[in-house]
């Protein structure tokens, strides 16, 4: 079984299993909503899943085997678009990067 | 989709109870859905006036405040994601140079949403022209469709994003009115940077806003005003 990294861990949203099986659903909800909408749900944001669910050690979601959504969607073999787009790290990471 | 159904359900018992003692139920629907974490409002349309006497040659303080609130490398080739650029017109007749920013226009018909075969393009109730990339497909018809020659596309994967502007490989985009921070409550990161002040953005159906009161006293008018595409954005002193 895989063992991700949790990051701050916690919970916030629904319970872990619950999360588990459904957190696409929420994702997929929330993109029309916020995108077409401008509802911008802060608890159900991506954004805010990725700052509190990336690794403590690299601020990333993806970067290693056992990153957050890394460990479970490779043992699952389901590929992940998300972060094609967006950003897998956490707002942290890019203090700092941005005089240039 | 069950707890997205419930969800909406929860809502519409919630609304029915209180339009139950309402007068207008139907009012106090649309009220309610309006909130300021409910979205955007249909009765806000977006605006800038741009006023071309203020905008200095060769400044670009708008260009980059954009790139680097965007995450735009600040390229100009043609390959490059311009979301704004500086350009320059001369009247033939005398020779007068004008300088001004020209950007996505949010029109409030816009020609990209028209012809986008996926409806990634759209307009939000707030006069905001947006490209949904999570269903663009990159073919571009909006590119060309532009009379503003306002969008670009993406031909490199991208990496370490804004988290507030999510944009990719393959897809289109443009000007977005910076609306992650219009959504907070602030202005365009090109108008807080304009040091002459010469981007004056705000609500033009707000009879309080400056924008209103400004549109009606002083001459404006639209870029290619006979496409009838009513933009959003208004240039003055052309």
């Amino acid at each position: 079984m895989p063992k991700p990294d949790i990051g701050m861990g916690g919970q916030c949203v629904k319970d872990t299993q619950w999360m588990r099986k459904n957190h696409m659903h929420l994702l997929k909800h929330q993109r029309e909503e916020s995108v077409r909408k401008g509802i911008r749900d802060e608890q159900v944001s991506l954004k805010n899943c990725v700052e509190c669910h990336a690794s403590k050690s690299d601020n990333s979601v993806v970067a290693r085997e056992d990153s957050f959504c890394v460990a479970c969607h490779r043992y699952e073999a389901v590929s992940i678009d998300c972060f094609e787009c967006h950003a897998s790290k956490r707002k942290v990471a890019f203090a700092g990067k941005d005089e240039k | 989709m069950s707890d997205i159904n419930s969800q909406r359900r929860q809502f519409m018992k919630t609304s029915m109870g209180v339009a139950a003692i309402a007068i207008a139920p139907g009012m106090l629907l649309y009220g309610t859905s309006h909130g300021k974490s409910e979205g955007a409002s249909s009765k806000v349309r977006w605006g800038m006036l741009i006023d071309t006497t203020q905008c200095t040659q060769g400044c670009t303080d708008c260009v980059s405040a954009c790139n680097k609130e965007n995450g735009l490398s600040g390229g100009t080739k043609s390959t490059d994601s311009q979301w704004i650029r500086k350009i320059e017109i001369k009247d033939i007749s005398n020779g007068l140079v004008s300088s001004l920013p020209m950007m996505c226009q949010h029109c409030e018909h816009p020609p990209c949403v028209d012809v986008c075969p996926t409806q990634a393009s759209f307009k939000r109730a707030d006069g905001i022209v947006l490209v949904d990339r999570h269903r663009c497909i990159g073919c571009r018809y909006c590119m060309m469709a532009c009379p503003y020659k306002a969008r670009s596309f993406v031909h490199e994967p991208l990496e370490n994003q804004n988290p507030d502007v999510p944009r990719g490989k393959g897809t289109v985009e443009a000007c977005s009115f910076c609306v992650q921070r219009i959504d907070k409550g602030q202005i365009p990161a090109c108008a807080e940077a304009c040091q002459n002040k010469a981007i004056l953005f705000g609500d033009l159906n707000d009879a309080n806003s400056e924008i209103y009161k400004k549109v009606r006293s002083v001459a404006s008018d639209h870029i290619r005003a006979d496409l009838q595409l009513n933009p959003g954005i208004r240039y003055q002193g052309l």
